[in-house]
């Protein structure tokens, strides 16, 4: 673990050790009371997902088409950041869907759509287990398409029904909810960055010492 | 251009010519398709009336499965003599090849799917033949952006492990977009009062995958299938 590494993670520890304390501060929202607090992690949980479907997109475009064979760590790292960070947006939405819905699932396109790309993400990190040589291309080629996928899924299952309220409500959300919200979207934007940062150098690392390994046996 | 073509047809004509000689692929996968309907059938049956939109339900499942057959087979076929690396090798456009085995994968669904929908039709009482065309374009389509994707991804998973368990779970939340616009483009045909305005925007919908996941397809090609 590099220095920048130490203190970013010192950084994002402290933030969330204070998050409940700002998320208590926030005043209760008239209709849903307590329940509604679940949303201070479950929609920055749930940005940090799709950046990590872009960033592992973005990767997967830079290993096929301009071959830099590094940016398959970007991919692996980012792929199980979107797996991580997509079972939490999924596993926090119900538990207030609960709530304030009475129900623990609705099939409206954002659930729909949040839950295919989180299969897709897992579709990836078992390929990569278990797919043997040659899987990183493969891998490439997968979290590429699910990209291009997403906007049809969207407008599939949006077509088909919907329920989620909609993007709209962050911007009029009064002061006193926004500050921790966007307290809540910094740390967790932290916490990804050296998380990604990490298991990109963890990835790159176990490559050389494969390579070493290699070298060793033909010696 | 016409090099282009003549690479694909050749591709075409030699998977033809291999299935011909065997049937081996098209007899199993169509039988596979007709089990299909059957079991999800005894499921979705109650007290011998089926429940409602069940026909396109099991219509599309049993696509997807018997697609999803038909291309791990095929490239199986491929693999097991080396064949598809002879193919790679050949001095030919890479897109080229792609477009020769999509092409294979959709004249055999296109089989399978002629003896799928009439018994469908049958089956449940569904108005196949009053709505011919809508229905055609909704398959065909379907099957298009279903075989686009699949082509690549089990082109790809040859020389992977556990292929066979990898295609379908690559391909199918890929393809939930074909499967939601099939099912609910070929439920609003079905219909006691048929809805044809939304079994247009479905085709719409499907027409516009089609287009992206063909051209991202050509496109991934090259790059994935090098070694």
């Amino acid at each position: 673990m590099t220095r920048s590494m130490l203190v970013m993670l010192a950084l994002a520890a402290g933030m969330f050790a204070v998050a409940p304390w700002m998320i208590d501060a926030a005043p209760y929202e008239a209709t849903m009371g307590l329940v509604y607090k679940i949303y201070f992690f479950h929609m920055p949980s749930a940005w940090m997902f799709l950046t990590a479907a872009i960033v592992a997109g973005v990767a997967s475009f830079r290993l096929l088409f301009l071959k830099r064979p590094r940016a398959d760590h970007w991919v692996t790292a980012a792929a199980e950041l979107a797996v991580l960070f997509g079972a939490f947006t999924l596993v926090s939405g119900p538990l207030w869907a609960r709530k304030a819905w009475g129900v623990w699932w609705v099939w409206d396109a954002r659930l729909t759509s949040s839950l295919m790309l989180f299969m897709i993400f897992v579709a990836y990190t078992l390929l990569k287990k278990y797919g043997g040589p040659g899987s990183d291309k493969l891998g490439a080629g997968l979290a590429l398409f699910g990209m291009a996928n997403v906007p049809f899924i969207y407008v599939s299952v949006n077509y088909w029904r919907t329920f989620h309220p909609p993007t709209s409500v962050v911007p009029t959300l009064p002061v006193e909810m926004g500050i921790p919200l966007w307290y809540c979207v910094t740390a967790f934007t932290l916490l990804f960055i050296i998380l990604l940062r990490m298991r990109a150098r963890l990835e790159y690392q176990r490559e050389r010492v494969e390579a070493l390994y290699l070298a060793e046996d033909e010696a | 251009m016409s090099s282009f073509l003549r690479v694909a047809w050749v591709v075409v004509k030699k998977d033809l010519t291999v299935e011909v000689r065997s049937l081996e692929i098209l007899s199993t996968t169509m039988f596979f398709a007709v089990t299909v309907v059957l079991m999800f059938s005894f499921g979705l049956v109650v007290d011998g009336r089926p429940l409602n939109d069940v026909a396109a339900a099991i219509l599309w499942v049993a696509i997807a499965f018997s697609g999803t057959l038909a291309l791990g087979r095929t490239f199986e076929r491929e693999r097991q003599h080396d064949t598809l690396r002879a193919l790679l090798l050949a001095p030919a456009d890479r897109p080229a090849l792609y477009v020769g085995k999509l092409v294979g994968i959709l004249l055999l669904l296109g089989l399978v799917e002629l003896v799928l929908v009439p018994l469908v039709g049958l089956l449940f009482n569904a108005p196949v033949i009053a709505q011919a065309i809508p229905l055609a374009g909704l398959v065909i389509l379907g099957t298009l952006g279903f075989a686009s994707v699949g082509t690549l991804f089990a082109a790809m998973l040859v020389r992977a492990r556990s292929r066979d368990v990898l295609l379908p779970i690559m391909l199918y939340p890929m393809t939930v977009p074909v499967m939601i616009a099939g099912v609910r483009g070929t439920a609003a045909l079905f219909q006691p009062t048929p809805d044809p305005a939304v079994a247009q925007f479905w085709l719409a919908l499907l027409a516009a995958f089609d287009v992206v996941f063909v051209t991202l397809a050509l496109w991934t090609f090259e790059p994935v299938m090098t070694e």
